[in-house]
């Protein structure tokens, strides 16, 4: 197909979202020349630099072509041909005698299957990022790429990393940076995510054998990568020769067209911007910035420490141990501020830490520092480590702080590196608390990396927002599309001051659409205090202002406020005490990686080891490890579901089986998790041998990720095809898994469907030999049900009508001693923790969050904060009217659960939800409104892969702080 | 149980003489064509063209973010009409089409009436359009003669919206299709209220012939199928300009019409009946009014007469067998098991090459989307399926680059077939002669 007749060289240049790559090839297709260069955003520069280069060494007129997302825009301006990547990729494979080809990039990840069924595979939108996610993890490290894939060679234990995204990475990875594990165990265990990603999410369930190539930056550079692929596909793959040069070495292949590089040149760099979708600047004009910058920065009480060195007066610290940042403030007897620090923790919290205590005991002597307290992710293990007498939830250090610069404060928004955190204040107390979820994480330290990315500081580059005229519309989802709306904007010729501007906005919309929700700018307040790293930047100020248009107040400390309020916390505390000038000076520490195996969970734990023999464990979700003891679930209603449904589970089978009924396997997962007491015993009485598979583990979504077709489908969902996968290595001949559009009406709702998910899933499965018993089954009418079920499994099955009806009855009998026990139990909780003067928490889900792994534990540590936990499904059936249609049986629960707690004042409510439900975006709100009418508190968790807890603890640690303030 | 509060503003009796009614664009001639059957009874409507990025913006501010991106564009397109001053809004009434089902849609109408509260606009009352008996009190009533009616303008808007996709991407002079288009689409509104099947097929006849005369310039394109969930399928807002991108990429757009949707919704009732036992008297009345479709339902390919530039809709018998080794008909929430159906049929048709356009996250897509691509996939080798996801914060670029992937297989095979069949090169056109010198190389 390609005339190689004529003696010519041909370009092609493949810009992508990170760098330009350009291959020069001869008559014969065999690369002459290359340039590689990372084009830091100026794209249409390096460009040009490159074609010059090219002009200089090959002729000024030349056969060219484009590829490369960020080259689309470039090609289509000036009318040069574009050739997608992953076909021209292609094209460059023709001889290379390839299988399977794994390509990634800086934003995207590919894999091309070439050999029997050509296919070619790119991510989806949700799953962004490969390249560019190594970059944020190193910086996240604090080490360079090349020394994070040194690091990863030295790995001893590979901790599980949610593989979905980079922002869901990110959120396993901070905190068990915090909690001191090992960077070479991180190092490894974050390529090892990056392969479950790109295999789970682009093989979907077709193999890859024969010959790999590996190609692309990330496989390139990072040799470990390589391995790490090699392992997960058992086999040795190739990086070859100009591994980066393939989709530039294909658009050379594939162009046609000569053209004078000169004029190209030119042209390229005359039609600069395109349209875009802008935003209005920050600031019209110089004078607006110096107004704005004369009403900021309100001044903390300050007090000269020489004065309290001479006077020996009391000095207490407060230390924030972020996700990112940690922070530390010395401050007073009236709260006055001595000293303040802030830094970047780069992965070494308590090294940062023992650091700057050692320079305070050296620069001031004299200075009396009787006690300090600890806030923010690594609260415990900074309070642990330097014998702290107490630590503080974040959430109220930053309010402590708030309120001692404005007394009257009613609002207090604070954006730092990982998380945002905004409460409400009515009558001194925290009136309402928003907490980001997973998804819209990361805003500020996305900011701080994308600055250095491009060679700038965080400053400098705020800076460039405060000039920038048409900051461009970045949207708000999530920092993984910001990053490719990024992409987009570089590909329309925004400038960096545009692009820097529209990540500030972006930023604030996200906190105040997706985690405060606010629709009236009213809803905020009058005295608004924003705080938190991030507003150290006067375009994210600016852009704050800009969109709620109400005036806010910004304290000069604003990053070490949560510090600051941990300080005045240990100012107010009774007990005091502060690791000393001589046991610092001999202290030193250790980790250790260890799983704890005690129980489903299986935690990943870290062992601090601390000189003179004190031990801190972390990661832990009850005490069974710290303790040895096994925790009291007698308050847990999930213990009890767990154990009740274990009882079907290892039933034992059916000994005596007809020829004609063997063995059929029942998945535990979505509805099962309710009707297994149904199911079971309706095949139980038939006389069938009834397989279930066990509750999920952390190998369950493992072992179907690759069966798994879409990746934004929520985490019970993608659990099924490893249970499906268990049943079949059980030797279940026969799997029974039924579609139900409807699930049972308890006439509480205005209809009783079941949501799509849970209704078709199984229409998802692919099996064998028709493994899995096909059908649409209806519960609500038990005539009809027992003609329906008798005629589904007459096709496979000889069964008496008779014996079916029998076991049908049966079945519902169980069914409705099951639920009935459950009601029961959940009272007798709600009975016993009033007696023990206990707070219960509905955790308000569906049945499925029952399972440990999609729970990840949760119940268990809220017991272990000395809470009952009770579930919607045991409490009464109340009717309640909704503003929404009330029309899935779930979910009627969940309203009607909203509608028990509003009248019940020592019982709250907490909402689990799965990431990617869509129906809990309708429900989250109807449930917030129920149970705001009721004047209480909601509470969100939101779940998904994602095994560290560490933000629902901070998450429930506060609701409960806010409860203990009512 | 009705749990539902009814504290929300209704549409009087009176208001039908004061209000005008805004309504969302999705399907710009079908929606004018049955509307058409109210403003004869008295309504006035405005159906909204505005796509001013900033009601994204709105959207945002006024719905739960992770709500699917239409009801977030409904919402945030019909609150920005209002906040926009164009209106006196004491003589606004919105209408939005409600289904029903199972998929978290059938809330849309109720998520924009908590909207409006919370933009301070509870006065303003929501009609519900739909034909199933729901929201009685308020919403645009079908009599039974309104439905024959309806029935006709689905039938003319479906070949109408065919015929344009068609002349669109190879009309000589640019705005040809578009100046016919819509002297049809006024031609037709007084002609609805003969319901004749007779007439219908002399008129889509008429129209069919009038198309015929469109100067066109047949270079060889490929044939892009666009399927998905209704509102991103159809709505240009929706789906970035899907149509106009695709014919600027030089391809034919096949858009598979409304009627499929229309009957898909009806014999869910049936499969109900079929599957479950329940509603059987509403499975028998919808298997009747089914049956009495069948012939209106093939109308469009009748009056194409086999007209191979066509994909003329085979009918919902068709559309069922299709399903087979793919779906199961009884997955009825959002687009079910239509959605595999309708890839089906444009794969069996010849158009393998389709875009498959859903908004992101959207549940019933998980299932009869993205998981049933693989198997129409097995059933039809040659089919070059994308799944583009739609979302306010999804860009462009990364639509755009995934389609110019599907486009470039797609051009691969086009090649490919046109070296090996000598027939398929288009005779004495210059231009058409340059074109495949490129597509060669």
């Amino acid at each position: 197909m390609l005339n190689f007749a004529q003696n010519f060289i041909r370009v092609g240049l493949d810009v992508g979202s990170t760098t330009v790559k350009a291959a020069v090839i001869d008559n014969r297709g065999g690369i002459i020349y290359t340039a590689y260069a990372r084009h830091y955003s100026k794209i249409t520069e390096k460009v040009c630099d490159i074609l010059s280069e090219i002009s200089g060494k090959f002729g000024v007129s030349l056969p060219l072509a484009f590829s490369g997302s960020a080259g689309m825009g470039i090609a289509q301006r000036i009318g040069i041909p574009f050739i997608q990547e992953v076909f021209a990729t292609k094209v460059a494979l023709k001889d290379a005698n390839a299988d399977v080809a794994i390509e990634l990039g800086g934003e995207d990840a590919k894999i091309l299957f070439l050999s029997g069924g050509l296919e070619v595979r790119m991510n989806g939108t949700c799953a962004g990022g490969t390249g560019s996610f190594i970059d944020q993890m190193a910086s996240l490290l604090g080490v360079t790429a090349d020394e994070m894939n040194s690091l990863a060679k030295e790995a001893k234990k590979i901790y599980p990393i949610a593989s979905r995204c980079g922002v869901f990475a990110k959120t396993d990875i901070q905190p068990l940076l915090n909690q001191g594990a090992d960077k070479s165990d991180l190092s490894r265990s974050i390529l090892r995510a990056i392969v479950n990603q790109t295999l789970g999410g682009l093989a979907q369930g077709r193999a890859i054998e024969g010959s790999v190539v590996y190609l692309g930056g990330p496989l390139t550079f990072f040799t470990e990568l390589q391995k790490c692929f090699d392992e997960a596909l058992r086999l040795k793959g190739v990086c070859p020769k100009h591994s980066l040069f393939f989709v530039a070495k294909g658009a050379a292949l594939l162009s046609d067209k000569t053209f004078g590089l000169p004029d190209l040149i030119s042209n390229i760099q005359k039609t600069g911007k395109t349209n875009f979708n802008t935003l209005r600047p920050l600031f019209n004009s110089s004078a607006d910035y110096d107004e704005f910058k004369k009403r900021h920065d309100i001044k903390t009480p300050y007090a000269d420490i020489a004065d309290y060195e001479k006077n020996g007066k009391k000095a207490y610290i407060g230390i924030d141990a972020g996700s990112t940042t940690i922070k530390m403030a010395v401050i007073g007897e009236d709260g006055e501020l001595l000293l303040s620090h802030y830094q970047s923790n780069k992965g070494g919290a308590i090294e940062i830490v023992r650091g700057y205590l050692a320079e305070i005991y050296c620069k001031y002597p004299l200075l009396n520092l009787v006690s300090g307290a600890s806030t923010g992710y690594g609260e415990d293990l900074i309070k642990n480590a330097f014998l702290l007498p107490v630590s503080v939830v974040e959430t109220a250090a930053h309010f402590t702080a708030a309120k001692k610069l404005m007394p009257d404060v009613d609002f207090v928004i604070d954006i730092g590196g990982q998380d945002m955190k905004c409460f409400k204040i009515k009558n001194g107390a925290v009136d309402d608390i928003f907490l980001n979820e997973a998804c819209s994480s990361g805003c500020g330290s996305f900011l701080q990396v994308f600055a250095e990315g491009l060679g700038c500081g965080i400053e400098e580059f705020a800076n460039l927002a405060v000039a920038a005229q048409n900051p461009v519309d970045l949207g708000s989802r999530c920092t993984v599309f910001m990053n490719s709306a990024v992409k987009q904007a570089q590909k329309d010729g925004a400038s960096l001051s545009d692009i820097s501007a529209g990540l500030a906005v972006s930023v604030v919309k996200n906190a105040l659409y997706k985690v405060i929700r606010v629709r009236d700018k009213r809803e905020l307040g009058k005295n608004i205090v924003v705080q938190g790293g991030t507003f150290l930047s006067d375009a994210v100020l600016r852009a704050f202002e800009q969109e709620t248009d109400v005036g806010v107040i910004r304290p000069d400390i604003a990053g070490v406020m949560g510090a600051y309020g941990a300080a005045l916390y240990a100012l107010s505390a009774p007990d005091t005490g502060i690791i000393g000038k001589d046991e610092l000076a001999e202290f030193s520490y250790q980790t250790k990686a260890a799983a704890c195996g005690l129980c489903l969970n299986n935690c990943s734990l870290t062992v601090n080891l601390f000189s003179g023999g004190r031990r801190f464990i972390s990661g832990n979700r009850c005490e069974r490890p710290v303790t040895g003891k096994l925790q009291d679930e007698s308050l847990n209603i999930f213990d009890y579901k767990l154990s009740e449904l274990s009882k079907y589970m290892q039933k034992a089978g059916n000994l005596h089986l007809s020829p004609q009924r063997s063995k059929i396997g029942l998945p535990m997962v979505l509805n099962f998790f309710e009707l297994l007491p149904f199911w079971h015993t309706f095949f139980d009485c038939l006389g069938f041998d009834v397989i279930t598979t066990p509750f999920s583990d952390g190998n369950t979504f493992k072992e179907g990720q690759s069966a798994v077709p879409s990746d934004t489908v929520c985490y019970p969902a993608k659990l099924v095809h490893g249970h499906i996968r268990r049943l079949i290595n059980l030797g279940a001949d026969n799997i029974f898994y039924p579609c139900m559009s409807y699930n049972l009406d308890e006439k509480i709702s205005n209809n009783h469907y079941n949501c799509p998910v849970v209704a078709y899933y199984p229409e998802v499965l692919n099996l064998e030999q028709n493994r899995l018993i096909r059908c649409f089954i209806d519960l609500n009418d038990k005539k009809a049900f027992a003609k329906k079920i008798h005629a589904v499994l007459s096709k496979r099955f000889d069964l008496p009508r008779r014996e079916v009806n029998l076991a049908v009855k049966n079945a519902y009998g169980e069914y409705a001693a099951y639920m009935r026990k459950l009601k029961q139990k959940g009272a007798e909780i709600i009975a016993a923790a009033a007696a023990q003067n206990k707070d219960v928490i509905v955790l308000c889900g569906r049945p499925y969050h029952a399972d440990p792994e999609v729970n990840h534990g949760i119940p268990q540590l809220i017991t272990a904060m000395g809470k009952a936990v009770i579930s919607e499904d045991c409490l009464p059936p109340l009717v309640t009217g909704t503003s929404v249609l009330n029309q899935w049986t779930y979910h009627a629960r969940m309203y009607s659960a909203a509608k028990y707690v509003a009248a019940h004042p020592n019982i709250h409510l907490v909402q689990l939800v799965s990431f990617g439900c869509g129906l809990d975006a309708v429900t989250a709100d109807e449930v917030r409104r129920q149970v705001e009418e009721g004047g209480r508190l909601y509470t969100q968790l939101k779940i998904d892969e994602i095994t560290n807890l560490g933000a629902v603890k901070i998450r429930l640690k506060s609701l409960f702080a806010a409860l203990e303030d009512e | 149980m009705d749990t539902i509060k009814k504290d929300y503003a209704k549409f009087t009796k009176g208001m039908k003489k004061t209000h005008t009614i805004l309504v969302p664009n999705m399907l710009p001639v079908h929606f004018e064509l049955i509307l058409s059957l109210f403003e004869q009874k008295g309504y006035k409507f405005e159906i909204l063209k505005s796509a001013d990025p900033a009601l994204i913006e709105t959207g945002l501010k006024y719905v739960h973010n992770d709500i699917c991106y239409p009801c977030l564009l409904v919402i945030g397109q019909f609150i920005d009409a209002l906040l926009s001053g164009r209106y006196d809004l004491s003589k606004i009434a919105l209408a939005i089409t409600q289904t029903g089902g199972g998929c978290r849609a059938s809330n849309y109408i109720h998520l924009l009436r908590i909207a409006l509260k919370n933009a301070g606009l509870s006065h303003i009352p929501v009609l519900s359009i739909n034909f199933s008996g729901m929201e009685k009190e308020n919403s645009l009533k079908f009599s039974l003669s309104n439905l024959k009616r309806a029935r006709g303008a689905i039938v003319y808007s479906d070949m109408l919206y065919m015929l344009a996709n068609h002349y669109k991407s190879y009309e000589v002079n640019k705005g040809d299709t578009e100046k016919l288009l819509s002297h049809w689409t006024n031609k037709l509104k007084p002609m609805l209220k003969n319901t004749k099947y007779k007439t219908t097929k002399r008129v889509l006849g008429e129209i069919y012939r009038d198309f015929n005369y469109i100067k066109v310039d047949y270079v060889p394109k490929i044939r892009v199928g666009i399927v998905g969930e209704i509102y991103v399928k159809y709505s240009s807002l929706g789906n970035n300009n899907l149509e106009e991108f695709l014919r600027g990429e030089d391809c034919e757009t096949v858009v598979p019409g409304l009627m499929g949707f229309v009957t898909y919704c009806m014999a869910n009732n049936v499969f109900d009946a079929k599957f479950y036992g329940r509603g059987k008297l509403m499975g028998l009345v919808y298997r009747l009014i089914l049956k009495s479709l069948d012939k209106w339902e093939l109308l469009i390919k009748e009056a194409a007469g086999g007209d191979p530039r066509f994909c003329a809709p085979s009918g919902h018998r068709h559309l069922f067998k299709l399903t087979e080794g793919i779906i199961d008909l009884g997955v009825k929430m959002g687009e079910g098991w239509l959605l595999p159906a309708e890839m089906a049929e444009l794969a069996e048709a010849g158009i393998p090459d389709i875009v498959c356009a859903q908004p992101f996250g959207c549940l019933p897509n998980h299932i009869c989307g993205k998981s049933a691509i693989k198997r129409v996939k097995d059933l039809y080798p040659a089919a070059n399926i994308t799944p583009i996801d739609y979302d306010s914060s999804a860009t462009r670029v990364n639509q755009e680059n995934r389609i110019k992937l599907m486009l470039a297989v797609a051009k691969e095979r086009l090649t490919a077939d046109e070296a090996v069949t000598e027939q398929n090169k288009v005779k004495n056109n210059a231009k058409g002669t340059k074109k495949q010198e490129k597509l060669v190389v």
